[in-house]
């Protein structure tokens, strides 16, 4: 589901002198339907460059890398809109939303591009709100008031309240308590019963071991500077 | 995925005497997407979507957009009248100063109910209740409909020009700076209002700023311009977290963090 091979990454500073900083080269991975693969390495060996690149967020100077049946580096912009949308989820560190948006709509929002009734759509987002335990009186409010363990489950119900085939995760559970970190646990569990290929990372190592199939190590990928 | 793009400029070009507005300037915008144009003051922006929105005549280039009525047509082809009929019916243009787009000696329901006449409608109920329905989506009471728009504040008329825009059912939108000179948080209560609007009616969207904020959060593609040319354009938060060319990194290191 998700193909990334001999994938290479550099980035040419040019507010810094043009200096070119080559941080990637034959990168290959690969993660089948109902897969769960860890992305493992010691801070800033590329991890995060690695699933953004998958994301589309990073170009890719070399290489191939397809998810379904999408060639995402060297993607039409449309084509990696229609991505996201239908078939690559993705929960991120952070939330980023328009300021003064209710959470309820936040969270539905991703089913509503899809062309989701609107009473469908707040229902399911209402049930996931409830399943990473948001309390109903906060679901009016927009999340950029919220807590950052709040917010951390914001983007995991947005994250979840559509069965995207193919989902990134980043340190999912990182900021979350004991239970919580148990709802998410199941959710990615629940994610990959019905088939869909998760490439994370977790510095959460038990975490890892409960949910993780297999464990890519990208330092091999980094390019020593 | 359609496969005809609602709107494709090829090769436009405009300049004043020696002077370069824009050059070379090319792309394709599909249906439901939302671009946005941004550069600095004096990068072409905005004589871009003058040259785009029929307010401009580019020296060089085509405008292709899939009018509802006939399929794919150079606008620059089209005869005056025809073009006038587009501007009123698949097209619509936000300026960013609310006055420029607004009559602001009729009332905010003549406002909206002036754009329908336009294209034919005559019963007075019906554009009435069409005005009523529009001031409600922008989140303008009922009670304020035979108020002028110099009656309300600036993030008021600005609803109020979208809404007098949007009445019809354009396919697309031309924005100049929508949220210029607001204050912030009337500008995140339009952002949300736009984005809303443009999912609902299946919109596309040209929209000129400044801010990279904006675009961020409005934008699926973005394209940046200096010295009238575009130097790079894709993907929104792929030119935002990666930009490739000089002048997009200079722009994206130099704002303000929040």
């Amino acid at each position: 589901m998700i193909a990334v091979q001999d994938v290479e990454k550099r980035f040419t500073l040019h507010t810094q002198g043009g200096a070119v900083l080559q941080v990637m080269a034959g990168a290959s991975l690969s993660v089948a339907p109902g897969e769960c693969v860890a992305l493992i390495g010691a801070s800033g060996a590329g991890k995060s460059t690695l699933m953004r690149m998958i994301w589309g967020n990073y170009r890719t100077d070399g290489g191939l890398i397809r998810v379904g049946d999408v060639h995402v580096s060297g993607a039409e912009p449309r084509a990696i809109i229609a991505l996201r949308r239908a078939t690559l989820g993705y929960v991120s560190q952070f939330l980023r939303v328009v300021p003064r948006v209710p959470t309820l709509e936040v969270v539905a929002e991703p089913l509503l591009a899809l062309g989701i009734y609107e009473a469908e759509a707040r229902e399911r987002a209402a049930e996931i709100l409830t399943r990473v335990n948001i309390p109903e009186r906060l679901w009016s409010l927009s999340p950029t008031t919220f807590s950052g363990g709040e917010q951390q489950r914001v983007n995991i119900a947005r994250g979840f309240v559509h069965h995207w085939p193919a989902l990134l995760l980043d340190e999912p559970t990182a900021s979350l308590d004991g239970s919580n970190r148990a709802v998410v646990l199941s959710l990615i569990a629940e994610a990959k019963a019905r088939g869909a290929a998760i490439l994370g990372i977790f510095h959460d190592e038990s975490a890892r071991a409960q949910v993780c199939d297999r464990e890519v190590d990208v330092t091999s990928f980094a390019v020593a500077p | 995925m359609s496969a005809t793009p609602l709107l494709t400029v090829d090769g436009i070009g405009k300049s004043y005497g020696a002077r370069i507005g824009c050059a070379d300037v090319s792309f394709d915008l599909w249906p439901g997407e939302v671009m946005g144009i941004v550069g600095e003051s004096g990068s072409g922006k905005s004589t871009l979507l003058g040259c785009l929105a029929g307010h401009l005549t580019p020296d060089t280039g085509h405008v292709i957009f899939d009018t509802t009525a006939d399929g794919p047509r150079d606008v620059l082809a089209m005869s005056e009248p025809e073009r006038r009929m587009l501007a009123r019916t698949d097209w619509a243009f936000v300026h960013q100063n609310p006055r420029d787009g607004l009559r602001m000696g009729v009332s905010a329901g003549g406002n909206v109910g002036e754009r329908l006449m336009a294209v034919g409608a005559r019963h007075y109920g019906q554009i009435r209740d069409q005005a009523t329905e529009w001031l409600g989506r922008v989140e303008i009471n009922a009670d304020r409909i035979d108020d002028k728009p110099r009656q309300f504040s600036g993030g008021m008329q600005q609803r109020l020009q979208i809404a007098r825009n949007l009445v019809t059912g354009p396919r697309l939108v031309f924005m100049d700076e929508p949220t210029g000179g607001l204050d912030v948080s009337v500008q995140a209560r339009l952002l949300d209002l736009l984005r809303g609007l443009v999912r609902r009616m299946g919109l596309s969207a040209v929209i000129v700023t400044h801010d990279l904020a904006v675009v961020r959060l409005l934008a699926d593609r973005l394209v940046v311009m200096k010295d009238g040319r575009i130097v790079e354009q894709g993907l929104t938060d792929q030119v935002l977290d990666d930009p490739q060319h000089p002048y997009t990194q200079l722009l994206v290191s130099s704002v303000l963090q929040v």
